[in-house]
C-alpha cells in the first residue's frame, strides 16, 4: 500500500484499474473490464450505460459489498476494504428497516455510531424536514407509499453524514412525476449541503439534469467509454428548466447516441 | 352483506364479526352432523356417544375429580419441553441460518435426528430417565427441537441480503448484524414457527402419556379406554382440541399487537 502525503488525502473517490470476473457455474463473467475513474470531493457524478455493463457492480465495489478482482478503491486516501459508515448506499428497492418507525430508520445509522439519543433525534429530524416528511415520523414503512419510503431512505443515508453517497437507480421504481420531484429534492439537498454522490440511473435526462459530469459505460465487459462534463455547459444553480435548453439538448443527444451504439454492439454480438 | 361478497376477492380481508359468525357456523355444523348421527341411533352410542352424553360427562369430569389437574398437568409438560427446546432453538437456528460452517457443523446432523421418531425413544427414556416428569419433558423436546432448529434456520436464511448490506452501509459490524437486523426482522416468521412445532408437541405429550403415565389428559384417555369409557375419551380429545385453539388464538393477537409492521 502506498503512502499518501497529507495534502492528497482530500482527493475524493478513486477507482483504480477495477477490474471484476464473476465466477458462476457455466464460466466467468467478466464484468467490469479495467475500469478507472476519478471522483471530485462533492462532485455530483452520474453513471450510465446499458443493461448490464456493469454500473451495479461498480457502485457495489465502491460501496465494498463487493470484492475486486483486480484493481482497488481509494476513497479520501484510504483503501476500500469493506463496506463502511463513510460511503452509504440508497438502492431501487427502498429496503427500510421495516419494524422500526420512520424516525427510528433515519437514527439507524447515527445509533451505530454510539451518538446520545438527544443528538440522533435532532438530526433525524433535520433530515425528515429536508425530505419533506414531517408528520411521518412515528409511522412504519408499510404505511408509506413508494416515493415516500425512498425519500426515508435517503434521508437514512444522509443523517449518517457518508463523505460519498451511492445510489443505485433510486427513482427506478417510482412513476414520471413522483421522479421529478425526486429528482429537484436531491438536487437541492446536494446544492444545499454539497457531498460526493454517484448515481447510476437509466434515465438519461435525469443523469445530465442532476450531475456536473455524466459517465458513460460500454456495453459488458464494462469500461468508462466517456465522460460528459455536463456542468461546463449547465451552470449551477439549475431548476427543471435547464431540461429543454440548448444546452440540455446537446448532451442528451450525445449521450444517446453512444448508449444507441453500445446497445447496437450488445445486439449484434449476440 | 356486499362486503362478504368482496370478502370473496382472492387474499380479501373481512370484518372480525363476520369471521366469529362464521367460524361458529362451521362448529355447528360439525355438532350438528354429530348429533344426527349419534341421537337417530344410526351409530352406536357405544362407539361414538352423543354430542348430550358427552357434555354431561364434560361437566362432571370438569367439577370433580382430577380431570382438570390432568389437563394443568399436560399443558404444564407441554410448555415446559417445548420452551426448553425453544430457548435452546432459538440461538441455535439464528446461527445456522447466518453462519455456513455452523450449518455444516449441525444441520445435517439435525435434519438426521429430526427424522428418529420421537415416540419410538420413549422406552429408551423410560429406561434412561424412568417414567416421572424428565421423560415426558424428554420426548417433547426430542420431538420438537430438532424442527425447531431447522425451521428457525429457514427463516433466518428468507432475511434478505440487500436488507443486511444496506445495514452494512450504515456502520452495523458483522457481529451486530444478527441481533440489530437479522433477528428482528426474522422474529415474526419464528413465532409461525414457534406456533407450527407447539401445535405438534401437543401431539407428542399425548403419545408420552399413553406410555408409562399416572396422570395428564393422555392417561385419562388410556385410563377410560380400559373402562370402555368413550364419552370421557372424547371429552379428552375435545379438550385438547380447545386448548390448541385457545393458544392459536393467543399466538394471532400476539402477531397482531407486536408484528402489526409485517407486511
Ligand atoms: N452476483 C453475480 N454473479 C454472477 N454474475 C453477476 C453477478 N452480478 C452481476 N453479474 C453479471 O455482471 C454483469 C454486470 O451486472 P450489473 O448488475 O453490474 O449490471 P448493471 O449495469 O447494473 O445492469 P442493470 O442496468 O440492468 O441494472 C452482468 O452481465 C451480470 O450478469
Ligand atoms: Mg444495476
Amino acid at each position: 500500500m502506498q503512502i499518501r502525503d497529507i495534502e492528497n488525502t482530500n482527493l475524493g473517490l478513486e477507482v483504480e484499474n477495477v477490474t471484476k470476473i464473476y465466477n458462476i457455474k457455466k464460466g466467468n463473467v467478466l464484468a467490469l473490464d479495467n475500469v478507472s475513474l476519478h471522483v471530485h470531493p462533492n462532485e455530483f457524478l452520474s453513471l450510465l450505460g446499458t443493461s448490464g455493463c456493469g454500473k451495479s457492480t461498480l457502485l457495489r465495489i465502491i460501496c465494498g459489498l463487493e470484492k475486486t478482482t483486480e484493481g482497488r478503491i481509494v476513497n479520501q486516501g484510504k483503501v476500500i476494504t469493506g463496506p463502511g459508515a463513510d460511503r452509504g448506499m440508497v438502492f431501487q428497492a427502498y429496503n427500510l428497516f421495516p419494524w422500526m418507525t420512520i424516525s427510528e430508520n433515519i437514527q439507524f445509522g447515527l445509533k451505530q455510531k454510539k451518538a446520545s439519543s438527544k443528538e440522533a433525534r435532532e438530526i433525524a429530524e433535520h433530515y425528515t424536514n429536508l425530505v419533506g416528511l414531517n408528520g411521518f415520523e412515528t409511522q412504519y414503512p408499510n404505511s408509506l407509499s413508494g416515493g415516500m419510503r425512498q425519500r426515508v431512505a435517503i434521508a437514512r443515508a444522509l443523517a449518517n453524514d457518508p463523505s460519498v453517497l451511492l445510489l443505485d437507480e433510486p427513482f427506478g421504481a417510482l412513476d414520471m412525476q413522483t421522479r421529478g420531484v425526486m429528482q429537484e429534492l436531491l438536487l437541492n439537498i446536494w446544492q444545499k449541503s454539497p457531498k460526493t454522490i454517484i448515481m447510476v440511473t437509466h434515465d438519461v435526462d435525469e443523469a445530465i439534469f442532476l450531475a456536473d459530469r455524466v459517465a458513460i459505460m460500454s456495453a459488458r465487459p464494462g469500461k468508462i467509454k466517456e465522460i460528459l462534463d455536463v456542468k461546463k455547459g449547465l451552470p449551477r444553480p439549475r431548476n427543471y428548466h435547464v431540461k429543454t435548453s440548448q444546452e440540455f439538448i446537446k448532451y442528451k443527444e450525445r449521450a444517446t447516441d453512444i448508449i444507441r451504439e453500445e446497445s447496437m454492439k450488445l445486439l449484434n454480438s449476440v | 352483506m356486499g362486503s362478504l361478497i368482496d370478502a370473496f376477492t382472492p387474499k380479501g380481508k373481512m370484518k372480525s364479526t363476520y369471521v366469529v359468525v362464521i367460524a361458529a357456523i362451521a362448529f355447528a355444523i360439525i355438532l350438528l352432523l354429530w348429533s344426527a348421527f349419534t341421537l337417530t341411533g344410526a351409530v352406536d352410542q357405544f362407539f361414538l356417544p352423543p354430542p348430550t352424553d358427552v357434555i354431561k360427562t364434560a361437566i362432571s369430569l370438569f367439577t370433580q375429580g382430577d380431570f382438570i389437574k390432568d389437563i394443568g398437568i399436560t399443558v404444564f409438560r407441554v410448555m415446559a419441553g417445548f420452551i426448553i427446546a425453544a430457548a435452546v432453538a432459538l440461538p441455535l437456528g439464528l446461527m445456522i441460518g447466518t453462519y455456513a460452517p455452523m450449518s455444516a457443523f449441525l444441520e445435517y446432523v439435525v435434519s438426521f435426528v429430526r427424522y428418529l421418531p420421537a415416540s419410538a425413544f420413549i422406552p429408551l427414556f423410560i429406561l434412561w430417565i424412568g417414567i416421572d416428569e424428565p421423560e415426558k419433558i424428554a420426548v417433547i423436546i426430542l420431538g420438537s427441537f430438532p424442527q425447531l432448529i431447522l425451521m428457525i434456520a429457514t427463516n433466518v436464511r428468507n432475511v434478505p441480503m440487500s436488507m443486511i448490506e444496506v445495514s452494512y452501509t450504515l456502520g452495523t459490524s458483522k457481529a451486530d448484524v444478527l441481533w440489530k437486523v437479522i433477528l428482528p426482522k426474522a422474529l415474526p416468521d419464528i413465532m409461525d414457527t414457534f406456533r407450527t412445532v407447539l401445535g405438534w408437541a401437543w401431539t407428542y405429550v399425548i403419545v408420552a402419556e399413553l406410555v408409562g403415565a399416572s396422570s395428564g389428559i393422555g392417561f385419562m384417555i388410556i385410563q377410560s379406554q380400559r373402562m370402555m369409557n368413550t364419552a370421557n375419551i372424547f371429552v379428552g380429545i375435545l379438550s385438547i382440541g380447545f386448548i390448541g385453539m385457545i393458544i392459536d388464538v393467543l399466538f394471532k393477537l400476539c402477531h397482531k399487537k407486536f408484528f402489526f409492521w409485517n407486511n
